[in-house]
This record gives C-alpha cells, sequence and structure tokens, in this order.
C-alpha cells in the first residue's frame, strides 16, 4: 500500500459508527459529559477514599496481614484514627458500597455520552492524542475492572483465577492515576461548558426546549441531531432513579437492624430466625470445618507473652468481663452491630506480662482458609473495647460465630475479627 | 515551544502528565502480573472495556431505537396530527425509565438474580439464596406498574382534544410532555 492511498483512507472514514452522521443523539455535547463527568469524580473521590480506608484497615504492616505484597506496595496512605468510634469501618466501608453502586448508572451515562469519541477518525490526529487515547484504555479499563470486579465481590462470585485483592487495589491506582490526567486535560473543555451554558441552566429545559448542542468536529455534539425523546434532564432524572434503586436495594445491609429486610436485592439484606445468635454469618463453623474442634469440651486458648499460660473456657469466664456494642463490618459493605461479653485484650496481655507496646498475633482452629490467624497494633490491644468476646447478647456465641471465644475490635474489618481462637501471641515490638 | 505544540499537537504538561500517569499505571499493572494470572487478568481488564463498548452499549442502543421509533408519542397524538405537539405525552419515556432501571438492577445484582453466587452464599451464610430472582421480578413489574399508572393519570388529565391552532382556549397546562419518573 503506498502512502498516499494511507493518506486517502485516512481521510476518509469507513461507513458506521466512523462516521460522525452515525451519532444522532441530541443530547449528548460538552455539557451534557460536563456535568456527569463532574458528578461522578465526586463519587469516585468518596469510593476511593474509602477504598484506601480500608485496605490501611487491614493493618497490611502488622504480622503477615498483608494480602497484597508490602514490598511493592505504597502503603496506608489515610487510615482511620486509633481513637476512631467502634462504627468507623461499618460507615466507610459501608460508603465504599453504596457510592460505589449508585455511581454506577453515572459511570454508564457518562461512557454512553462520549461513545463517538471511541470512533473517531482519523484513530489519532497527533502524538498527543494518541497518547491521550491510550490512556483512555487505562481509564475505561480500570474503571470497568474496578466496578465490575468490586460488583461481583460483593455478591461473593469470583469468576476470575487472580487474588482480588491485589487485582481490585492495584486496579485502583491505575485508574486513579489515569482519571488525574484525565481530569486535567478535560477541565478546559468542563469549564469551557459550564461558561457557556451554566452548570445548571440546561436542567431548567423540558422535552419541547430541548436543543441540540452545537456541532464542532471533534466534539460530542451530533453533526446531524434527531429530534430529542427525552430532555437532558429527564436522562438524568433517569440516572437518578436509578441510582435511588440500587441504593434502596443495597444500604440496608450496611445499616442493619430492621433496614435490613429492606435492601431488597442486597446479599445480606436477609434475617435467618431470631434469637440473640440470628445475626448474619460470614463462613459456617461447618463450611470450614472447625465444628469439631471448636464444640470440644476441652478446648484450652494458649496465651503466650513473656510468659505462657493456657486456660480453659471457664477460667476466661472467671477474668473481669466487659460488654461493649460494636459492629462486625465487612468489606463487602455489611456490618451488623452487637452487645459483645468478653475479656479485654489489654488483661490477657497483662497476664502473661506482655508490655503494652506488644502487637498480638491470633490464630484461629481452622486449618486451612484464608484469614485463619491475624494480627493487631500495639494501638489496637490497648483499646479498652477491643475483646475475646466469648458472649454476644447475653448468651455464649454461637458455633457460627465463632464459640468459644473470638476476637472483636473497634472499627476492624470483619474478617479480622478472628473466629474460634486456639491461640494469641504478644510479641514486643 | 510553538515547535513543539506543532510536532506534538499539545503543550509539553500534557506529555509530562501522561508520562507520570504511565510510570504509575505501569508500577501497579506490574505489582498485579507480579501475583500470576496475568492473561486472566488482561483478559478481564481488556474485555471489561470491549465488552461495554462493542456489546452492552450497541445492545442498549439498538433496544433503545427499536422502542423511540415505534413509540415515541401517545396514541391520542397520532390521531390527527402528522407531527406531535410538544405538549403531547411521549410513551416512550413510559417504558424507558423503568426498562433501564430494571435493566440496572439486573446488570448489577445478576449473580443473586441469576444464582451465580449459590455455592458461596451457601458456605458464608449456611442458607440457600432464594428470592433474589422474585425480588427482582416483582420491583421490575412495580416499576413498570408505577409508570404505567404515572401515564395513564397524565392523558386522562389532558383535554379530550387539543385546542386548535389560533382558538381562544390558554395554552395547556400541566406536563409539558417529558417526565421523569422513578
Amino acid at each position: 500500500m503506498n502512502t498516499d492511498r494511507i493518506r486517502r483512507l485516512m481521510a476518509e472514514p469507513p461507513p458506521g459508527p466512523f462516521r460522525p452522521g452515525f451519532w444522532r443523539s441530541p443530547l449528548r455535547g460538552a455539557w451534557l459529559t460536563s456535568f456527569l463527568g463532574s458528578c461522578l469524580l465526586i463519587l469516585i473521590t468518596l469510593v476511593a477514599v474509602t477504598g484506601l480506608i480500608s485496605h490501611s484497615a487491614y493493618h497490611p504492616g502488622t504480622g503477615h496481614n498483608a494480602i497484597v505484597p508490602p514490598g511493592g506496595d505504597v502503603g496506608p496512605l489515610i487510615s482511620l484514627p486509633s481513637s476512631s468510634p467502634a462504627w468507623a469501618y461499618a460507615f466507610t466501608q459501608g460508603a465504599h458500597i453504596t457510592i460505589g453502586l449508585i455511581a454506577i448508572p453515572l459511570l454508564l451515562a457518562k461512557l454512553w455520552s462520549v461513545i463517538p469519541r471511541l470512533f473517531a477518525w482519523p484513530p489519532t490526529a497527533s502524538p498527543a492524542q494518541a497518547i491521550e487515547r491510550l490512556s483512555m484504555l487505562l481509564l475505561v479499563g480500570g474503571a470497568l475492572f474496578e466496578f465490575a470486579t468490586g460488583v461481583l465481590n460483593i455478591q461473593v462470585f469470583y469468576p476470575w483465577h487472580f487474588n482480588f485483592v491485589r487485582a481490585h487495589y492495584y486496579g485502583a491506582w491505575v485508574f486513579i492515576s489515569a482519571l488525574v490526567v484525565h481530569v486535567g486535560v478535560k477541565l478546559p473543555t468542563v469549564r469551557g461548558a459550564y461558561r457557556t451554558h451554566g452548570v445548571l441552566r440546561p436542567l431548567r429545559d423540558n422535552l419541547a426546549q430541548t436543543q441540540p448542542a452545537p456541532y464542532e468536529p471533534g466534539g460530542l455534539a451530533p453533526v446531524n441531531p434527531a429530534a430529542p425523546t427525552i430532555s437532558r434532564r429527564g436522562l438524568l432524572g433517569m440516572v437518578g432513579g436509578a441510582s435511588l434503586a440500587l441504593l434502596i436495594a443495597n444500604l440496608g445491609e450496611s445499616i442493619g437492624g430492621p433496614l435490613r429486610r429492606l435492601a431488597f436485592l442486597a446479599p445480606r439484606g436477609r434475617v435467618f430466625g431470631t434469637g440473640p445468635n440470628a445475626f448474619p454469618v460470614n463462613k459456617t463453623a461447618e463450611f470450614v470445618k472447625v465444628t469439631k474442634l471448636a464444640s470440644n469440651p476441652n478446648w484450652m486458648l494458649t496465651v503466650t507473652g513473656r510468659s505462657s499460660r493456657q486456660l480453659t473456657r471457664a477460667q476466661l469466664m472467671a477474668l473481669p468481663q466487659h460488654t461493649y456494642t460494636m459492629p462486625i463490618a465487612c468489606v463487602e459493605g455489611w456490618s451488623t452491630t452487637q452487645d459483645w461479653t468478653g475479656v479485654r485484650l489489654t488483661d490477657l496481655a497483662a497476664l502473661v506480662g506482655a508490655s503494652p507496646a506488644a502487637i498480638v498475633e491470633v490464630r484461629s482452629l481452622q486449618t486451612a482458609g484464608p484469614f485463619r490467624a491475624a494480627a493487631y497494633t500495639a494501638d489496637q490491644v490497648r483499646d479498652d473495647r477491643a475483646l475475646l468476646a466469648l458472649c454476644v447478647n447475653g448468651v455464649n456465641l454461637s458455633l457460627d460465630h465463632g464459640f468459644p471465644a473470638r476476637i472483636i475490635i473497634p472499627a476492624l474489618p470483619g474478617v479480622h475479627c478472628t473466629k474460634w481462637v486456639a491461640s494469641m501471641r504478644f510479641l514486643e515490638a | 515551544m510553538a515547535g513543539f505544540r506543532r510536532l506534538f499537537g499539545s503543550h509539553p504538561l500534557h506529555l509530562v502528565g501522561h508520562l507520570v500517569m504511565f510510570f504509575v499505571a505501569g508500577w501497579a499493572i506490574t505489582q498485579i502480573l507480579g501475583g500470576g494470572n496475568a492473561i486472566n487478568w488482561l483478559a478481564w481488564f481488556i474485555g471489561a472495556a470491549l465488552l461495554h463498548d462493542l456489546v452492552l452499549l450497541p445492545v442498549y442502543s439498538l433496544l433503545n431505537l427499536g422502542l423511540a421509533g415505534r413509540a415515541r408519542f401517545g396514541r391520542r397524538a397520532h390521531s390527527g396530527r402528522a407531527t406531535p405537539p410538544a405538549s403531547s405525552t411521549p410513551v416512550v419515556n413510559y417504558i424507558r425509565v423503568p426498562a433501564v432501571i430494571a435493566g440496572i438492577l439486573l446488570l448489577v445484582y445478576f449473580p443473586v438474580i441469576l444464582g451465580f453466587s449459590s455455592t458461596n452464599y451457601f458456605n458464608d451464610t449456611g442458607h440457600t439464596l432464594t428470592g433474589y430472582t422474585r425480588n427482582w421480578l416483582l420491583v421490575s413489574a412495580g416499576l413498570f406498574v408505577c409508570s404505567g399508572l404515572v401515564y395513564l393519570v397524565r392523558v386522562i388529565r389532558r383535554p379530550a382534544s387539543p385546542p386548535t391552532p389560533g382558538s381562544a382556549s390558554a395554552p395547556m397546562p400541566g406536563p409539558a410532555g417529558e417526565q421523569t419518573p422513578g
């Protein structure tokens, strides 16, 4: 093929979506995309911040907590303060999931509003445009990957082979870095659109008043607009309606209590049975094969520090008991607040002569599976509300909730509230 | 500077910003690929974009074109007029809005609605996954019914025959053709 022929080919777009006349929606234009993008940016910022908080809430720097290899990780950037209220993680993680869900209709609408640009012809007019288009793959791929994996993870459906935590965490860095540059590149366009149309003025137009945006080559407005069938505010209302539906479908599982049943599509929107132990379970004793070990009447807790002790459940019950109302909050966005009673971790530390600077490593009776051990920082151990819980709501823990003993620590991701505790090892820093 | 702009097509900051971004994104991608299953991850990352841009978006656009072409305006608006008046009630949005909301609910919650989560759900909770298909169908039906009722009310509240041009009657009050139910 000679260069002349290539030049002619590039000048003439192939038929179909590559021709400007193919895209006809009269709603597309700089204002609509700017408005959708601005709303989405606020939501995604909140999702990113709460996501980073969740990453640090696992205290990946303590013991063997790190799921993402700590060597290459930038580490915790935004953390909850150690004196946080017990519901802090339930709040931030509930927000991460809920805001992420309500952002989905906005993301879909935003992508719809810019789809003509995917088929821009010629594919690149300059080196600047070429690298911008490559960055679009990272931006759109990153956004869709993060939302898709997050949405599937909250529904415990994992149709992939990679590690979710690792891929979702570093996928976020791909997405965030591409988004920062995208916002920088598009800021003048957004400001221009708001200066021309006002930030909210197009929302006043009903269907009869809805006008297509003026066509500009390389822009989003159609060259040959169809008659509108919905106004821009109608479209945004529809997007908002879908967000509202997702909010109602899921929010109850984050708040819990009587609102749980309202969450009509949330995986943890159900209440099974009644009684003090009838609150959501994550991993049953049967599934992780601890039923026999955990119901053994000769179970003893091994506590190691400067000295070592073995304690029966009766001996633990004889130690000073404390009750706190605290949520268990899952990374999947659901939580459940209960009254937990047990022994303070500080009392157990004192029993084996551990210093207040000691961290503790806790192991479960589980012999396989992730999260059967976790380590807690000295700050977490020193917190009065940090318990080795023996009872919940005034009765013994059920097997599924971690009998004979489980860890409950304020503002801690649920999977680190280790169940069926076998041993605790206080380690001096 | 002007020469750079002409050759590159944008401000030097554009290039610097993108280079920094490619460095950060590249670092993140190597961290993911270091975890193994590189092909699977790449298929997901690129596949998500392709699936959205080349399957999901074209499919819903075609459905919308079919719907909007067929049912833009209510029967009443069609009687006697070639072009519907601006104040007529477009029936398409009373189908489109509940369809979009029900569709997004399905898109997001298909693992529980269609039962893909069943095994893991049972292992986690000790209970079988039931009721989600029913909930989605009920809510979707409810959305369509509510939307239909709103449409009926709006049609009934309009005068039986549109005012003839030049008549003394005041401009039609009420909805101007576009609503956002849901």
